[in-house]
């Protein structure tokens, strides 16, 4: 068994947007799906910064610094590509429009509830900025995350113990082990790495998994 | 004649004074109106309090005025990145108030400001740490959090062309804030690249209107460093 690759989930969540889609990428994880959208669909990035039909990285001495990503980072405007202020923005994001949103995650629930802003360490000096709209304000929201921490819990979770983000709004966990749909019944593994089995995958997630395939059993 | 247009930055925000609510644009770097908040740190106006979606960014524009320990109060969606160094250590040593606000309510509430709106229900937020102690309702099977209206003394904006009536267009993603806080404070100056004669801007393509708009003052193009 391999892990998935950073790249190799990006590649994984870009296969699953569809030509015409409108779709905003996160910070951080999800803005490498970026690099990976299959190149004969149309799909159109929004950027919550003011930005419809952002396209990818200028070459090197071409930046122009009035035209970032949400992460402040120089990027292009595709041909027919829109600019617009914040209150427009945050309509598209908070207002449905959105087809797909891509976030990262420090924990997901078992019913969908999102933990990604905060880790609510005394310390830490919290931020949230567009994540919760995003987690409320998409048709579909994804999550695009390792499957456990660096000391190997699950991220998968019963409940979120960090502070929440949004309550009961991902459909969808991309992690490097598995594609989990959230489902009434709870998460309902679509797909497995190769050489991963269900009750491998089982034994290394915080909550019970249902098999998508299987009949679920009421 | 009405003529906007002011002949420097410092007399643009002469009357800006201590305590006073300040909005000030931008996202990162891109539309921070830096001359204008130069010209606020030489004015010395304290106790402010400052509606910004970030904190700061290395030690230029809204860092600068941190740093120079002029702001009471900080209303804003995303202060921790790699350069906040300067709100950091302020926030750490406990020298400066923090209201967090997710971007689309920060958004949201300065734009019921502008448009006049008592108050708001979002979704935004619903059943977070950010709503806590905040009256909800149930509107339709969802649920929505009360939010007030942010209204601020003055708005300092960046825009790329205004005229001597405070029509304003700007530049790319440097826009953000800047339409929707011109709306929302009692005082609005914007720094632009270029006045224009009136009538050079299409009014078909005209972003913020002029009555919006109290001041305009041209600033020089100044070299855009990275975020």
């Amino acid at each position: 068994m391999k892990r998935l690759t950073r790249d190799q989930m990006a590649a994984r969540v870009a296969r699953d947007i569809p030509e015409g889609a409108y779709v905003n990428l996160g910070i951080g994880l999800p803005t490498l799906v970026a690099n990976h959208l299959p190149k004969d669909r149309e799909i159109f990035l929004q950027s919550e910064n003011g930005l419809l039909g952002m396209g990818p990285a200028p070459a090197p001495g071409q930046e122009d610094y009035d035209l970032i990503n949400a992460g402040k980072q120089p990027v292009t405007l595709l041909t027919g590509g829109a600019y617009f202020h914040h209150g427009d923005s945050f309509a598209m994001m908070r207002g449905g429009h959105l087809d797909i949103c891509v976030l990262g995650a420090f924990q997901v629930s078992a019913a969908g509830d999102l933990a990604n802003w905060h880790t609510g360490a005394k310390d830490a000096i919290p931020a949230v900025g567009g994540a919760m709209d995003l987690a409320i304000g998409a048709k579909r929201v994804c999550v695009m995350m390792e499957h456990q921490t660096k000391s190997g819990e699950s991220k998968i979770v019963a409940r979120c113990t960090y502070p929440l983000t949004g309550i009961g709004c991902v459909h969808r966990i991309y992690t490097d082990l598995a594609v989990l749909d959230v489902t009434p019944k709870g998460l309902a593994v679509v797909e497995m790495i190769d050489g991963l089995s269900f009750e491998e995958l089982q034994k290394i997630s915080g909550v019970p998994l249902l098999r998508a395939t299987a009949p679920a059993i009421a | 004649m009405i003529d906007k247009t002011v002949g420097s930055a410092e007399a643009a925000v002469a009357d800006v004074f201590d305590g006073a609510t300040v909005m000030i644009g931008g996202f990162g770097t891109a539309g921070m109106p830096s001359e204008l908040i130069d010209a606020l740190i030489a004015r010395g106006s304290r106790e402010l309090t400052i509606v910004n979606n970030n904190a700061g960014n290395g030690d230029i524009g809204l860092a600068a005025l941190l740093k120079a320990r002029r702001v009471r109060k900080i209303v804003c969606s995303f202060p921790r990145q790699s350069d906040s160094y300067v709100f950091d250590a302020l926030y750490h040593a406990h020298e400066i108030e923090l209201e967090l606000v997710p971007q689309g309510n920060l958004a949201a509430r300065i734009q019921a400001a502008g448009a006049g709106f008592g108050a708001i229900f979002t979704p935004t937020g619903y059943g977070t740490l950010l709503a806590e102690g905040k009256e909800t309702r149930t509107i339709d099977g969802r649920n929505y959090v009360l939010e007030y209206p942010i209204r601020a003394d003055f708005a300092l904006i960046k825009a790329d062309r205004g005229d001597r009536w405070g029509n304003l267009v700007y530049r790319k993603t440097a826009r953000n804030f800047g339409p929707i806080m011109a709306a929302a404070a009692k005082c609005t100056i914007a720094q632009v690249r270029e006045i224009v004669p009136l009538g050079a801007l299409d009014p078909e393509a005209i972003v913020t209107p002029g009555i919006f708009v109290k001041r305009v003052v041209q600033v020089a193009a100044t070299k855009r460093a990275a975020a």
